[in-house]
């Protein structure tokens, strides 16, 4: 297989995702055409609907706060060259620890609850990462396999946790009861409120920043720090890792560790910011979506948030355009999505050799002039 | 030019149908994860909002929901739209309501298999365990090899509701009958995978279940078809599935939603739709077994006539059946 085109920096970090989008989203409106609605509208609600207004752009963010947290995750993991697609399993459990906080100590102020629930969920969260982690750097067994099994075993543990235990007496929904009052975590219209700006009231709510705090601290950590060093190292040679005296078993534990807390952190945005109880399986699927923003983000914390708040957008706006659009259903939603990873994704070299040609020809046409 | 021409065209008509819509009866109906179209507990819904359109002609918006945030969100903006009432199918979306209906007092609510109680907020629930308990009578009147199976979609209180009443209808018939129980998974995704039914279901009869029921929305497509391969028997669940596999289903447990939204659609619109609980059992025909063309053929005259005779018992009270309650 030969080297993919080198392409200049600006072009591969805007041009090239960009033309990918564009190329998804042509494909989507063929396919929408098809089914006899007009591109052009649908386009303009799905935008309409992710950005064209206040609410619209709470909701964005607030999706896009999940997949920061997940998209994290999944970078963590992958800069010390491990693939970690359990951030769904994951963010299950250490919700399960904020969650947990939050109804045992809602009592307590928030700033009192808030630095324990963060605690809790990464404790949850690094703790489910563990044991595949330890898997991985001890026995050998495989990360990939290790994760995706304890998604399944998550899964099954809340189920029975919510359905036996933690259940709110006499109903036949499985949910907790919902948390005090002290442990709803800030609606970010509420803070923007107390700065006298206006801001409808959505879900949006103070994870996001956290959100943000904590893609700056993965930066810092990733390529500040000897460990991050390390950590890279170890992801892309773990023989000249050895050679240089970092310990690559260490290092997949520790970075599993990370990784799972930061997936982990996903309950303070869904659970304490917006459904303000435990329920059912609400992760929702983030885990997986992250590895798509990890992988379209470069694994990079600005790509990661440039990614998350795409698909954000997508899920906002797509949610929109099938209850302004009956015609484009949830399932017609599900493929718009999934071309766009798939042209981001798994597709991206497909439009890279061409662009790469036209760049260098047309550099070649101007130092010929 | 002409996508200019309709950039600006389409706000307009948007507008203009807000508008219209905000004097006029506007209903609207919004179905959970399972989906319009999973031949069972929501898409009975779906066709009595359908019967409703077809019957008075009146338009209705509806919703799939994708996620939980979303429940919130579509019911607000439903809400914010004009619609007279909205009806939410399942329990998941029961705290959704709960906080949209106090936000929108003005609104109609109706919720299917959950309890909010509020002043503009309407509870219909069914007695599952009685229809449940009609079809485990029918499975062990009919199971040769004296076991009968039960495939549920996840292990939740109203899932148990069924199963708690088929076993205890079964044993009304055969004290010893062997119930072999599978629930299909532990995520959402356990409704809808039709494949992995169909192997609880294969796996059942390789014990020597010769009847099967399962409670699991569109996985019970695949339960259904495996007990037909298997040249076996069947029961449905929620709407009538008689006619999927004729001769190889043996009933159905109906579950009538549609009568259920079709009454709140129309009581809403002739005014008399009042706040409040409704329990829907045998008695108020918003239960029961399917007995039809399709399931004639195995659902001889005999059993039908001990399946009535439970039916009436039921109904007056002598027979009672155990009820799961969430503790």
């Amino acid at each position: 297989m030969s080297a993919p085109a080198k392409l200049p920096r600006w072009a591969e970090l805007g041009l090239l995702p960009a033309v990918n989008l564009v190329a998804a989203l042509l494909l989507s409106g063929v396919i929408i055409r098809l089914i006899g609605e007009s591109p052009w509208a649908a386009l303009k609600l799905l935008a309409d609907g992710a950005f064209g207004s206040q609410e619209a752009v709470g909701y964005t963010l607030y999706y896009a706060t999940n997949f920061i947290f997940t998209g994290l995750a999944v970078a963590v993991a992958y800069h010390a060259g491990l693939f970690n697609i359990g951030a769904e399993g994951q963010a299950y459990i250490g919700g399960l620890g904020t969650g947990l906080v939050c109804l045992w100590l809602g009592a307590w102020p928030f700033w009192v609850v808030l630095p324990l629930a963060i605690l809790a969920g990464a404790v949850g969260g690094a703790a489910w990462a563990f044991i595949p982690g330890w898997l991985q750097a001890r026995r050998g067994s495989h990360i990939v396999i290790t994760t995706i099994m304890f998604n399944f075993i998550a899964s099954a543990v809340m189920t029975w946790l919510l359905v036996n235990i933690l259940i709110k007496p006499g109903q036949q929904s499985p949910e907790s009861r919902e948390f005090a009052a002290n442990a709803f975590m800030p609606g970010l219209h509420t803070l923007l409120g107390k700065v006298g700006l206006a801001f409808t009231a959505t879900p949006l709510n103070l994870a996001f920043l956290l959100a943000l705090a904590a893609s700056f601290l993965v930066w810092l950590l990733v390529w500040r720090t000897r460990w991050g060093y390390a950590l890279r190292v170890a992801g892309q040679n773990p023989a000249a890792a050895v050679y240089a005296g970092i310990l690559p078993p260490r290092v997949t534990i520790a970075a599993m560790l990370l990784s799972g807390a930061l997936a982990g952190s996903l309950g303070l945005n869904e659970l304490m910011g917006a459904q303000h109880r435990i329920l059912l399986d609400f992760p929702g699927g983030a885990g997986f979506v992250g590895i798509a923003v990890a992988l379209m983000g470069r694994n990079h914390p600005v790509g990661i948030f440039l990614a998350a708040v795409l698909f954000g957008a997508l899920m906002q706006g797509g949610s929109q355009l099938s209850f302004d659009m009956p015609r484009v259903n949830r399932d017609m939603v599900v493929v718009i999505q999934g071309l766009v990873i798939l042209f981001c994704g798994a597709l991206e070299n497909v439009a890279r050799v061409p662009l790469a040609a036209l760049l260098a020809r047309l550099r070649g046409e101007k130092e010929a002039e | 030019m002409i996508s200019l021409r309709l950039s600006l065209a389409l706000p307009a008509a948007l507008g203009f149908a807000a508008l219209a819509a905000a004097g006029e009866f506007a209903p609207a109906i919004v179905y959970d994860f399972g989906g319009k179209f999973d031949r069972s507990f929501n898409q009975s819904a779906s066709e009595g909002a359908e019967r409703f359109k077809r019957d008075t002609g009146i338009a209705f918006r509806e919703f799939e929901i994708t996620n939980a945030a979303q429940r919130e969100q579509i019911m607000a903006q439903l809400a914010k739209r004009g619609s007279s009432i909205i009806v939410a199918v399942g329990f998941t979306q029961a705290s959704a309501v709960e906080k949209v209906a106090r936000q929108f007092p003005g609104v109609k609510f109706t919720i299917i298999d959950a309890v909010v109680d509020l002043p503009n907020v309407q509870s219909i629930n069914f007695r599952e365990q009685e229809s449940s308990y009609l079809c485990g009578m029918a499975a062990a009147l009919v199971s040769k090899t004296g076991k009968i199976g039960f495939v549920g979609g996840m292990d939740i209180p109203l899932i148990r509701k069924f199963a708690l009443g088929y076993v205890a209808g079964a044993r009304q018939v055969h004290p010893n009958i062997e119930v072999i129980q599978n629930m299909t998974g532990t995520t959402p995704a356990a409704w809808g995978d039709p494949t992995k039914g169909a192997e609880l279901a294969k796996s059942q009869f390789g014990r020597g279940v010769d009847v099967v029921f399962h409670a699991a929305g569109a996985t019970g497509i695949g339960v259904m078809q495996a007990a037909k391969d298997a040249g076996l028997l069947s029961i449905g669940c929620d709407s009538n599935q008689d006619y999927l596999h004729p001769g190889s289903v043996l009933t159905s447990a109906l579950k009538r939603v549609d009568v259920a939204v079709y009454k709140a659609f129309s009581d809403a619109k002739s005014g008399t739709w009042h706040a409040g609980q409704t329990v829907l059992g045998l008695a108020e025909n918003g239960v029961d077994y399917s007995y039809d063309e399709h399931n004639r053929a195995v659902l001889t005259p005999a059993m039908k006539q001990r399946l009535d005779q439970a039916r009436a018992d039921i109904i007056s009270g002598k027979l009672p059946v155990p009820e799961y309650r969430a503790q």
